[in-house]
């Protein structure tokens, strides 16, 4: 018996004015176009929430490009949706933040890039965006929604993770989620110039506890750490085809966002209903249960525990997705997550330049990999 | 980390409006929905957490749950501890 999806993640365009150097978009974002109309997004809220899908992410790209997107967001909660807009901030307007309260949204998360303009700009490839987050998470609080600021973590600004709480508790953030990048497409691409030090991640730690001490329940602090640092991989998705739908923006649907990349033929919701998709598809069942495993997964007593890690993971570093993720110990390919530490801590500036998330960049880089 | 919370028999709860209260037809049962995330209540929890109006004072409440069920004979300590936990997760708030 397959559990109804807890999540849908409306990836309703893969546009965005910001060019963040690990975006968790696909490299492919060039040739991936064709957006989803309104009235099919409709229909897939609906028959996702039909399952029994309750959370509701507008995410992107950047959500707020799309012109239907009070609409869509009208139209989720009043299909009882706990609806959440995952937004840089670029492009909001204290109309807009008023609009959408209007139509309904339960919750906004602004993602920044650091704690400092200077840096934040510099790793958002945009010349004014810190300035413009600022205003719009004030304007944010103002109206009453909860707010979570997300920062993704990376070498080049881990170490000002104080000033970044700071900021967090001054812009009155309810939660603030300290994601370390996670190496998946264009983070991938830039992973020698964002994989943190041991000894950064370990200084990091320290501060967020204190944080956490000092702000309890009023504050609470996520704190996701990067995976190439544990000896057991993490739950991925909390299991594949489990909890999580995502559909992107050309109405492709995936068990995470990062899926898109695997040798699997992924349905698209302009073919099939989400009830098809969820509970039939051949993808979506590639890696329930466990007969898919292979050894050391196999026969591992921990195999529930963490259902072999992350097929992604496994496929981008072995070619093989029904490989254990190498960041398992256990892993005869854990040798390629050490050399990526053993470089980390070597490197003591940056020397590789950042490949910024955009258009031109998408297709070179489709181009060398033909 | 909590902050500990003595309460008040005169106060009247409500819910944090950064949390909502629904019932949820695949979960069978009442949930508290937040950012990104989902508690799924007990049917106790659910039945308390749906008195908490804002008007309704904690000894009503307790009151009301005491007429609903005159047979639970710990239920004013056990919808205390309910509430002293609620108002310490911040689901509940009160004026």
């Amino acid at each position: 018996m397959t559990n109804p999806p807890f999540w849908l993640l409306a990836e309703l365009t893969y546009r965005c004015p910001l060019q963040c150097p690990y975006c968790s978009n696909p490299i492919e974002i060039a040739q991936i176009d064709k957006e989803l109309d309104t009235e099919t997004w409709v229909r897939v809220m609906t028959e996702a929430r039909g399952l029994g899908a309750v959370q509701l992410g507008f995410s992107g790209g950047e959500p707020l490009v799309r012109e239907d997107l009070t609409d869509l967001v009208a139209e989720g909660r009043r299909l009882g949706y706990y609806t959440n807009l995952i937004t840089s901030g670029i492009g909001l307007n204290a109309d807009k933040v008023a609009a959408l309260k209007q139509a309904g949204l339960d919750h906004i998360q602004v993602s920044f890039q650091a704690s400092t303009e200077e840096l934040n700009d510099l790793i958002a490839g945009s010349g004014k965006a810190f300035a413009q987050k600022v205003a719009m998470a004030k304007e944010i609080k103002r109206l009453g929604y909860p707010m979570v600021l997300n920062f993704v973590l990376h070498r080049q600004n881990i170490e000002q993770v104080a000033q970044i709480l700071q900021l967090a508790a001054e812009l009155q953030a309810d939660y603030v989620e300290l994601a370390n990048t996670q190496y998946y497409g264009w983070a991938f691409h830039n992973r020698a110039a964002l994989l943190p030090s041991l000894q950064q991640l370990l200084d990091a730690e320290v501060v967020v506890q204190a944080y956490r001490e000092k702000f309890g329940e009023r504050m609470k602090i996520i704190f996701v750490v990067p995976d190439y640092y544990e000896n057991r991989p993490k739950r991925c998705m909390n299991g594949w085809g489990n909890i999580f739908l995502t559909v992107a923006p050309d109405g492709t649907a995936l068990p995470c966002h990062s899926a898109r990349q695997l040798p699997l033929e992924f349905p698209n919701v302009r073919d099939w209903n989400i009830g098809h998709i969820w509970r039939d598809s051949p993808s979506f069942n590639a890696f329930r249960g466990d007969s898919w495993m292979r050894e050391p997964c196999r026969t591992c007593a921990e195999k529930d525990k963490d259902l072999g890690g992350c097929r992604c993971q496994a496929f981008m570093l072995t070619g093989d997705p029904t490989n254990a993720d190498p960041v398992c110990a256990k892993s005869p390919h854990r040798q390629l997550i050490n050399d990526a530490i053993e470089q980390a801590q070597q490197v003591a500036e940056n020397t590789q330049p950042l490949r910024f998330r955009n258009w031109r960049n998408s297709k070179e880089l489709i181009a060398s990999s033909e | 980390m909590t902050d500990s919370v003595s309460l008040k028999l005169g106060w009247s709860p409500r819910i944090n409006p950064h949390f909502r209260l629904q019932w949820e037809e695949a979960q069978q049962a009442k949930v508290l929905l937040y950012p990104e995330g989902m508690i799924k209540l007990n049917s106790s929890s659910g039945e308390i957490l749906s008195l908490c109006d804002g008007d309704t004072t904690i000894q009503d409440i307790i009151d009301e749950l005491k007429r609903i069920f005159p047979k639970e004979e710990t239920l004013e300590q056990d919808v205390l501890e309910f509430l002293s936990v609620a108002f310490e997760r911040r689901w509940l708030i009160h004026d």
